[in-house]
């Protein structure tokens, strides 16, 4: 069910190929904009209360609408979106207004443009680009952008910092993701992300699932730098250090407050919904069931592909409170001395894997 | 070395500089201001004191009448004895020479004393006020301290005999 | 946008900062993210309690040592309790002794571990924190349970204890230390034996021996440099001669001695050790009546004394003048933390921003006790 099929459906009703456009691009765009909407309501739910757990702790509670939070805090995001949204909207003296006002949403561009290409099942997907997975790698690192302004146009020394410190993570973060990503390019021969998840379909020895992380030791190994990468590219802790709370304050977001805030935080979770979607349908399977050639169905396939981002969701929230944070140098180091080579090696050893055993 | 050794070493070398006082308990000695720099280079390298670690320096306000003096109190952290050197000052130019660069927690151990009763350390790099803000007036603890009307335009509460705070 | 002034910014942690534990301003002077020179300005908590004690009773100076260091309001309460008792020279019961070796060591105990969970929370590591934050809240339960007071007790009176222990507290006490002491295991495995944690703290923030002594650095930062002093052992006072339990001091185990890992790890192994002492003090603790030795008129004759105990975060000092009437002529705190402060500078030029937080939360400053 992509665009251009309603695209089709609409040329067919209404004689102006403009009407028919806007009718089918409204009708794929909403949703994604109500999945974005609900994807940060429930995962900063989750969030708390995966947090709370970890911490031994019991997070937002209360008895019903009114009273505290609702039974077991369900209505805690709510409230915050509230009071996000009838917060003053501060904007400091001395900020560049309009980069300040802009910044918000040009990272919230960048992590949204990024859904409009993952595949959640075989048949529905936005738009079915040959692609795919060039594109999600080029539009996520748009929000970078933002992130620079923000820090830039605030003023402020804090932001300043974080946004350096932002700008230089993210860069050098796409370079091992990158090449990561290549590895299942390389055993797929394609871009396309339908025909990536087509291909892992079957089975190992008719146990394993015969997705691309268990095909071979090099596209196991990627995995792992893919998503390691992945969450830097997010900022999150362990890698969180451009808004590094004991250290820059809130980093480039000092300065934030009300709506732009929640815009940032809101990009953050579709940022870790887009790259989650990557690893799912690059490395894991995409909508495929774990259980070969059981479940298969386009519904089960919606089920299983948001069962693995949510999976991997939840990993990166159990980084977050399970880690310290890492110091500038030796987040670079990690980098560009660790995960490079052994992701350039992995380049290698896939590319002798195919030649050799096919 | 006990209290007395130590005391004899003292007086062997400064025979001119230490002041007999019959106020002071038995760990103390009182020092000359103007040789206090020496002494105290002298307890600090001699290798039979070693005094490493300077606890503290106190300063006291012995009254409207009496001098102001600056306590130190010496310890070795070798030889694990301790005495408390005693220095006054004369009330209207409270003035010795600092110790800052013997051990460098002097700095701030001054820099407090001269923020409650102005005791100058000369040679001092840094002297500045510390607790207090730089443009406080006075000398909060000496005895005939007042404290100013305002402070940039706040009210500085006071006790009076009666009525209690202000 | 203001006019570009070189290579060198200047940077204001603080006053209000998520990690300068308090309202502390450093101007740090910065090239890029290395930190070329630190001045830290003081003062902001500043209530000159000194003032304030000249003109009230011996016994009323007892809450104002409390309000130093609020995160150890026993053991102000003790060292100022003991410089009094030797002012004095009188006795104590020996109920009283024990009493209060064993509440000096619950918050000893308890104000370590704000410390180690604060010291995660300044690397980035958020749970830990919580899971001491709640076994510290069983330590301030038991004083709650004993003295009614939470955070600042004034507990320890001059010749006594303001209250008996209850009649359970016993119990109570060697329940929690039998529930306490596997969960340093676990803290252990959390934070302490971390990849990250320690990239983090090794080598950072090397504090030579002959620098921490002087700068006056002691306590736990100066076992941390491989001092071993402890005034328990080497001064004692109260009956701490009388209990078995050993100075752990740093070893430089994952990187070079004296460290910000070698102090958080020094902290940790305190711990138990308190954990051993009230356990032993447990034991023994005799009956009587803590009321006993309590002098009915605070009178000390003229004279004065300098006197140091072990608080948690080091050498806490009273330097109290008397002249013979119901109200001190000086009292003078001499503060750990101000002392572990003083030597920020010199540790931490030409670390990275985010080192200069982790050695500042290294060194367990509490700034009521430095602004005094």
């Amino acid at each position: 069910m992509t665009v251009d099929y309603l695209i089709e459906l609409f040329s067919k009703l209404f004689d102006s190929p403009f009407v028919s456009f806007i009718l089918a691009v409204s009708i794929a765009g909403i949703p994604l904009f109500v999945l974005m909407a609900l994807n940060a309501t429930v995962a900063v739910y989750v969030e708390r209360k995966v947090s709370a757990f970890m911490m031994d702790r019991i997070g937002p509670m209360g008895q019903g609408p009114g009273l505290h939070a609702g039974p077991w805090g369900v209505l805690q995001t709510i409230a915050d979106a509230v009071k996000l949204l009838i917060k003053e909207d501060t904007i400091p003296s001395s900020a560049d207004k309009l980069l300040f006002k802009v910044a918000p949403f040009i990272i919230f561009i960048g992590a949204f443009l990024g859904i409009a290409v993952l595949p959640f099942s075989s048949v529905i997907q936005v738009v079915d680009i040959n692609i795919g997975v060039f594109y999600i790698i080029a539009v996520g690192s748009v929000g970078v952008h933002g992130i620079v302004m923000a820090g830039w146009a605030s003023n402020n020394k804090w932001s300043l910092y974080g946004a350096m410190r932002s700008a230089a993570q993210i860069i050098s973060y796409e370079i091992p993701a990158g090449l990561s990503i290549i590895v299942p390019i390389m055993m797929t021969s394609t871009m396309n992300l339908q025909s990536m998840i087509e291909f892992q379909s079957g089975s190992i020895w008719g146990i394993l699932p015969n997705w691309i992380i268990f095909n071979n030791p090099f596209s196991f190994l990627a995995f792992f730098i893919f998503f390691i990468s992945a969450v830097a590219e997010t900022n999150r802790t362990p890698f969180d250090i451009p808004e590094a709370e004991s250290e820059l304050v809130a980093g480039w977001m000092t300065e934030y407050s009300g709506f732009r805030w929640a815009v940032f935080f809101l990009s953050e979770y579709a940022n870790m919904f887009v790259v989650s979607g990557l690893a799912a349908a690059g490395f894991l399977g995409g909508w495929l069931s774990p259980i070969p050639g059981l479940f298969n169905s386009p519904i089960w396939g919606l089920f299983w592909f948001f069962s693995k981002i949510i999976f991997l969701i939840f990993v990166m929230m159990w980084f977050r409170w399970t880690f310290p944070r890492l110091r500038v140098d030796q987040l670079m180091h990690v980098c560009w001395k660790v995960f490079i080579p052994i992701a350039m090696l992995n380049i290698f050893g896939v590319g002798i894997w195919k030649l050799i055993i096919g | 070395m006990t209290l007395e050794q130590i005391k004899n070493r003292l007086s062997d070398q400064f025979k001119s500089s230490i002041i007999k006082n019959e106020n002071l308990a038995e760990h103390q000695v009182e020092i000359k201001g103007e040789d206090w720099f020496d002494v105290a280079t002298f307890m600090k390298n001699d290798p039979k004191l070693s005094f490493d670690q300077l606890e503290c320096i106190t300063g006291i306000d012995t009254g409207e009448d009496g001098p102001l003096q600056t306590h130190y109190n010496l310890h070795s952290m070798e030889y694990r004895h301790k005495i408390e050197a005693v220095i006054s000052h004369d009330r209207k130019d409270p003035k010795v020479a600092s110790i800052e660069q013997l051990w460098r927690i002097g700095d701030w151990f001054e820099r407090e004393t001269y923020d409650m009763f102005g005791i100058e350390y000369t040679g001092h790099r840094d002297l500045r006020r510390i607790l207090c803000p730089d443009d406080w007036e006075g000398w909060p603890l000496r005895k005939d301290y007042e404290a100013q009307e305002s402070f940039h335009g706040i009210v500085v509460p006071k006790i009076k005999e009666e009525e209690g705070w202000e | 946008m203001g006019v570009v002034q070189g290579d060198q910014m200047v940077l204001n942690i603080g006053p209000q900062h998520p990690s300068t534990h308090g309202v502390l301003r450093l101007e740090v002077t910065t090239d890029g993210e290395i930190v070329s020179k630190i001045t830290p300005h003081l003062g902001y908590l500043h209530r000159c309690f000194e003032k304030h004690a000249e003109n009230v009773t011996y016994e009323q100076v007892i809450p104002f040592t409390d309000r130093c260091d609020y995160l150890a309001s026993m053991n102000s309460n003790f060292g100022y309790v003991v410089a009094m008792e030797e002012l004095m020279d009188i006795e104590i019961s020996e109920r009283v002794q024990y009493i209060r070796v064993i509440m000096a060591e619950l918050n000893r105990v308890a104000s370590h571990l704000l410390a180690l969970g604060v010291y995660g929370l300044d690397i980035g590591a958020f749970t830990p924190f919580l899971y001491m934050l709640r076994d510290r809240e069983r330590i301030l339960d038991m004083f709650e349970y004993t003295c009614g007071a939470r955070l600042l007790y004034n507990y320890m009176w001059i010749g006594g204890v303001s209250h008996d222990l209850p009649k359970d507290f016993v119990k109570i006490c060697v329940n929690f230390l039998d529930y306490f002491e596997p969960q340093i295991e676990e803290y252990n495995n959390l934070l302490t034996f971390n990849k990250i944690f320690i990239e983090r703290t090794a080598d950072v923030g090397v504090i030579p021996a002959e620098v921490a002594i002087s700068y006056g650095v002691s306590g736990p930062n100066l076992r941390g440099s491989g001092v071993k002093w402890d005034v328990r052992k080497d001064e004692p006072y109260s009956i701490y001669d009388r209990f078995d339990f050993d100075i752990p001091t740093g070893t430089g185990e994952f990187g070079t001695l004296g460290d910000c890992f070698d102090r958080y790890w020094v902290r940790m192994l305190e711990v138990t050790q308190s954990v051993r002492i009230i356990r032993q003090a447990l034991k023994d603790l005799p009956e009587g009546d803590v009321f006993e030795t309590m002098p009915k008129k605070i009178r000390p004759p003229a004279g004065s004394v300098y006197r140091r105990t072990e608080s948690p975060r080091g050498d806490l000092g009273y330097y109290i003048v008397s002249d013979g009437t119901p109200s001190p002529t000086r009292v003078k705190m001499r503060s750990p933390a101000f002392t572990a402060l003083s030597c920020l500078d010199e540790v931490s030029s030409g670390w990275m921003i985010s080192d200069v937080l982790a050695i500042l939360g290294s060194l367990d400053i509490v700034l009521g006790e430095i602004d005094r």
